[in-house]
């Protein structure tokens, strides 16, 4: 990503420090903005394939009826409870050059590892439980009796999946969506286990914070925490007014 | 047209045994919550999947546990209607009742529609969703959904339970009207006897699973065979009985003897009567009368239950209670009257179990 070129832009940051203000001054015109790009990248990939595996998952595990369910279910939950670090490390153990998954990836000579792919996973992995949680709830809370009638209206379970599962959880898909995409984007630990801080590579805004604010640079990393800020709040509202928008169309249609 | 239904299952705490046939007749299950009617009808359209046994629609197996067959609910043609109707309510009246006709041409389908709508006469309002609809139009969006694929058996699950008392009166008669067309099996699940008895010609009592009386509709409310079919087909008042002669027996908790219309069989357990069948007599020295002291009352708009307590000598125990309903004229008539009251139970009012 190429410096930011044109007239020099300023941002003063003023920051009240208890008694003293400390100003922060720094000029954009220095500032890479890869990180920006590397994460929404990777937030994005990684919403998108969360978003499917994430459905499949959850219709996988509420229709499942065997003794399994609570291993299965911890399995895919771990992600969000363990530190992410760890899912990092467990990362780091697969896609390795000696995991079962880097000698695979090896074969076809390539690796994943501190490249911007690992970015993705990284993303992926810890965003994925967040949208199986949600969708899964959601998909639980549909009154049953409404599938058994579709089944007996002689229905293929693929439609009636498309035409009544997912339309009627579709509140749960959309906020395990927004979920996953604000986790993605969030990312650290995992995302430094398996990417490295590789500027331009797979340096992210959340480990390009880290790094500035270690090496002093508090304002490069405050317009970063800007920044970040920003997109989560805007994502966010966003999809609340849509909700709200179609939460009104139905009440409208009722009302006439 | 006929169902043969023969299926055992076990669940926790409960055992399902049923076995019945039916033809085009319209039958009723009757039984209390919880003793299987509906897990009947949910087996039989292949919701839930019996342990063992047989259903077999017009020759078509759908489920036989010897044979390894189990039609999925898909391939069973039946049409179900809900207790809450299950309406998708993202779909609008003729997008719910154009479903399950996915097969078929856009034309065709477009004319099934029409014509569930002018049969349920909600034309204009193919456009509404559910939401909008009133509890009885839902319910008779449902049905046209159910009757639009053409089933080879109709199965309807307490229809009206989630009905006003206004409303359903106005539905069981609609509903009847309805489905005397449809050439197909019906099973009309409830726990509610009159409905049982305005809409099915058959019947089937359900109690913890068994069948304990299976016959006509009259038949059974006339002369229920055991106590349960008479308790549920509302009989109010029991008593324990003793055989006496062919023609008498007698009421052990009411301390009479009871004259009888029909012969008695040798073995003999109860004898109830029912509560609006008990008349009011002036002489107690007639035959079946018993003497009734008033305890408590209970009012609706149209009639009145009294409860009584029934002077019981040769027992000496607690003493038993009778109902009594009556009409207001009767009460007004009857209320200022010195106690006891008489009570007579006509001979051919009388149940014997």
């Amino acid at each position: 990503m190429a410096p930011f070129h044109g007239s020099p832009i300023f941002l003063f940051i003023v920051l009240d420090e208890g008694k003293g203000v400390i100003c922060v001054y720094t000029n954009l015109r220095g500032l890479d903005f890869s990180p920006l790009l590397i994460s929404l990248r990777a937030a994005f990939i990684a919403t998108i394939v969360t978003f499917f595996l994430g459905i499949a998952a959850a219709c996988f595990v509420s229709g499942y009826r065997g003794k399994f369910k609570g291993l299965i279910d911890g399995v895919l939950t771990l992600p969000l409870v363990l530190p992410p670090t760890v899912v990092g490390f467990l990362l780091l153990i697969l896609f390795g050059k000696n995991g079962p998954l880097g000698k695979f990836l090896l074969a076809l000579g390539t690796t994943v590892i501190f490249s911007w792919p690992a970015t993705v996973i990284a993303a992926t992995v810890v965003a994925f439980p967040l949208m199986y949680r949600t969708v899964r709830s959601a998909f639980e809370q549909i009154d049953q009796t409404m599938i058994y009638a579709a089944r007996t209206l002689g229905v293929s379970e693929w439609k009636i999946f498309w035409k009544i599962t997912i339309p009627l959880s579709w509140p749960g898909v959309a906020a395990g969506t927004v979920l996953a995409f604000a986790r993605a984007l969030g990312d650290f630990g995992a995302t430094l286990m398996i990417g490295g801080n590789i500027p331009g590579k797979t340096l992210t805004i959340p480990a390009a914070i880290f790094f500035a604010a270690e090496s002093g640079a508090m304002g490069k990393a405050l317009i970063w925490v800007i920044l970040i800020v920003l997109i989560s709040i805007i994502v966010m509202t966003l999809m609340n007014y849509w909700t709200d928008y179609q939460r009104k169309m139905i009440a409208t249609i009722s009302r006439r | 047209m006929d169902l043969l239904v023969d299926i055992q299952k076990t669940l926790p705490g409960f055992e399902l045994d049923v076995h019945f046939e039916t033809g085009q007749d319209i039958l009723g299950l009757l039984g209390a919550s919880g003793s299987g009617k509906s897990m009947t009808l949910r087996c039989i359209a292949g919701i839930e999947t019996p342990d063992q046994g047989r259903i077999v629609l017009n020759g078509r197996i759908l489920f036989d546990s010897q044979k390894g067959i189990n039609l999925p609910c898909q391939k069973r043609k039946l049409g179900y209607l809900f207790q809450n109707y299950a309406l998708f309510p993202n779909m609008t009246v003729e997008e719910n009742i154009g479903f399950g006709l996915g097969d078929k041409k856009r034309d065709a389908q477009r004319a099934i529609i029409k014509k569930m709508v002018t049969m349920i006469k909600l034309e204009g309002l193919e456009k509404r969703y559910p939401n909008q609809l009133s509890g009885g139009q839902q319910q008779r969006v449902a049905l046209a959904r159910a009757l639009a694929i053409e089933p080879e058996a109709l199965l309807l699950d307490e229809p009206f339970s989630a009905l006003d008392d206004y409303l359903r009166s106005h539905m069981v008669q609609q509903l009847t009207e309805t489905i005397a067309d449809y050439p197909g099996v019906t099973l009309f699940v409830t726990h509610n006897m009159d409905e049982i008895y305005s809409i099915c010609n058959q019947l089937v009592v359900l109690s913890q699973g068994k069948i304990e009386a299976h016959g006509g509709t009259e038949d059974l409310f006339r002369s229920p065979p055991t106590l349960i079919s008479a308790q549920l087909t509302g009989c109010k008042n029991f008593s324990r009985a003793n055989y006496l002669s062919p023609f008498e027996l007698e009421a052990l908790d009411w301390g009479i003897h009871l004259i009888t219309q029909h012969e008695l069989p040798q073995k003999i357990a109860y004898v109830g009567i029912r509560a609006h069948s008990i008349e009011w007599a002036t002489d107690e020295k007639r035959d079946n009368v018993l003497c009734g002291w008033l305890k408590a009352t209970s009012e609706t708009p149209s009639r009145i239950t009294l409860y009584l307590n029934v002077k019981n000598e040769t027992l000496r125990q607690h003493d038993q209670q009778i109902q009594w309903e009556i009409t207001k004229q009767t009460w007004s008539a009857l209320r200022d009257k010195p106690q006891p009251w008489n009570l007579y139970c006509h001979p051919v009012d009388l149940i014997i179990v």
